[in-house]
């Protein structure tokens, strides 16, 4: 067990380091100069020159990369180039902030789409199972960028039940509309694999052994089929941290709400690139992290992982 | 749900032809009538700087449409070549070939396409599309290698080895055109994530700097939504109708071919 633990911390070190040191690689080819789109186009030669200088943009790629990683063990994970503040402290202000909404949203989506999809393979053909099936391919088709507006329009400016994006958007009342934002599309695919899941272990034998013994149906799906449907949903919760990610991007812009999504795409477009590494490499390891996680977990439920890996 | 089909062959002909029924230049600055509700000129309303919304929504279809088909061409081509070659040759080349999938699929598309986008000054539809190609293959390449996985053990693949067939026929003759079933109905389902993910990309100021995009026009309507509503709505109709229409298909066509 150790050495598998092992294995699987080192391979997913492994993927971060690859991850981030292809980002680093790409983001330098950037054709701008950063230094020009600080300082403007009234600077000086000697100006421009001093400050790529100070920035470390003038040494040799080599020398740069070893500067990033000694600045990523060293915690800093490089300065900014606007404000010269280091980049994890930057990040680490707007991290909380894109945490919760993540949090929220999943949230939103597994209280949605555990109770749905587990009535929907309960009733497998029938009313509730269409009702569900419409409603998760009406959420995986609405995209963010749209619902976000609508929900705004719906509770914000016709209802009056919640604030409208902007400086009111405080506390858990600005939370509501991004976390439904974001979970509606995490739910509406969750929905469909806990139908597929539930639907599997009501038709194994075990399943029916225990209906034939006399168990109530709403037993054997509590206590038989359930807890054998988890470990496949279970499974795409580690893809829905991807999702998440980019979706924060996309819900922070809309709802106007400071972290890491809209943190990356400003230091984009100032062309911050201390910034936009820490944030891609902070992406990276939780990523890398949460699917660790749940490897881990899903062979702590079931042994048989183990043995065939 | 048979909405699937007709959809796709709507959102197909607008993006065919809709340029050439657009009744106005979808660029067409006109200052004073700017952000005007729908009306006998303009059927959907005007935007920002007085565009022509049908106008733009047409023009936006078909820069959607080559995007999609672009990208859905390209990844699924080389998605299911090195997928197929990955599960049918197994070993070190599978090796390889998985753990460079991993490396993309553990990583947030969005941000992999934005840190892409980031490499020129003014991205164009190419660079779009380039953007878009890197990291949507792997799951394409997913699905072939686990078939040809399943394919490798199946009796006349086995026979045609026996009968002294090489690898490369054997891979192009019999495995490759066994697993064009699931890879056909991904890759309907993803024209509708790749519509989606060039939208989010222009949303988000990204997009192809020379199209008129139905992501550009939706964050114009965002801005403001609060005072003209109609904007935002049109735009991200198109978009939402496109993705349930290819979702559906995908679904209908995983039923026929799953």
């Amino acid at each position: 067990m150790l050495g598998f633990l092992a294995r699987r911390i080192a391979r997913a070190l492994l993927t971060a380091v690859g991850v981030v040191s292809a980002v680093f690689v790409l983001v330098r080819a950037v054709p701008g100069d950063p230094a020009a789109t600080i300082l403007g186009d009234q600077a000086s030669p000697e100006e421009l020159a001093a400050l790529r200088a100070r920035l470390h943009l003038d040494a040799p790629l080599h020398e740069q990369f070893g500067a990033f990683w000694s600045d990523v063990v060293g915690g800093t994970l490089g300065r900014s180039f606007r404000d010269d503040r280091a980049v994890s402290e930057r990040i680490g202000e707007v991290l909380p902030d894109t945490a919760l909404l993540a949090l929220a949203a999943l949230f939103v989506a597994w209280s949605i789409a555990l109770p749905l999809g587990t009535i929907a393979a309960r009733f497998r053909g029938r009313w509730p199972d269409r009702v569900a099936s419409t409603l998760a391919v009406a959420g995986l088709a609405i995209p963010n960028l749209w619902l976000g507006p609508l929900l705004v329009l719906l509770f914000g400016v016709v209802l009056r039940w919640l604030p409208i994006p902007g400086d009111d958007a405080v506390g858990w009342r600005g939370l509501v509309l991004p976390s439904i934002t974001l979970g509606t599309a995490l739910a509406a695919s969750l929905t469909r694999q806990t139908r597929a899941a539930v639907a599997d272990a009501l038709a194994r034998p075990f399943s029916i052994a225990a209906a034939a013994r006399g168990l109530s149906p709403r037993r054997v799906l509590l206590r038989h089929a359930l807890p054998n449907a988890a470990l496949p949903v279970l499974t795409i919760a580690g893809a829905q941290v991807a999702a998440l990610l980019s979706g924060a991007v996309v819900v922070e812009k809309i709802f106007e709400r400071d972290g890491l999504g809209s943190l990356f795409l400003d230091a984009f477009f100032a062309r911050d690139i201390p910034i936009v590494q820490g944030c891609v490499l902070v992406v990276a390891l939780v990523t890398v992290a949460v699917n660790l996680l749940l490897d881990l977990l899903y062979t702590a439920v079931d042994p048989r992982v183990r043995i065939a890996s | 749900m048979r909405l699937g089909l007709p959809l796709v062959i709507v959102f197909a002909l607008l993006a065919l032809v809709g340029p050439w029924l657009a009744p106005h230049d979808p660029q067409a600055i006109d200052l004073a009538h700017a952000y005007e509700a729908p009306s006998a000129t303009h059927w959907l309303g005007t935007g920002d700087n007085g565009v022509d919304l049908l106008s733009v929504l047409l023009h936006g279809a078909r820069l959607a449409g080559v995007v999609g088909l672009l990208v859905v061409a390209f990844t699924a081509t080389v998605g299911t070549l090195i997928g197929a070659l990955a599960g049918f040759s197994g070993g070190r080349v599978d090796a390889a070939l998985s753990s460079l999938a991993d490396l993309l699929q553990a990583f947030p598309g969005l941000v992999l396409n934005v840190a892409i986008l980031a490499l020129v000054d003014a991205p164009g539809v190419r660079h779009v599309v380039l953007a878009l190609c890197i990291p949507g293959w792997v799951l394409y390449a997913r699905i072939a290698r686990a078939e040809a996985l399943r394919l490798r053990q199946a009796e006349f693949v086995q026979a045609a080895v026996a009968l002294g067939a090489t690898r490369a026929r054997v891979l192009v003759r019999h495995v490759i055109p066994n697993l064009l079933g699931p890879i056909v109905v991904q890759a309907t389902t993803a024209f509708g994530g790749v519509v989606l993910a060039e939208s989010t990309l222009s949303f988000l100021g990204l997009g192809p700097s020379d199209g008129v995009s139905w992501g550009a026009l939706l964050d114009q309507g965002s801005a403001v939504l609060l005072r003209f509503p109609h904007v935002a709505l049109v735009s991200g109709a198109a978009i939402a109708l496109t993705v349930l229409g290819f979702n559906l298909a995908g679904d209908a066509a995983r039923d026929r071919l799953g």
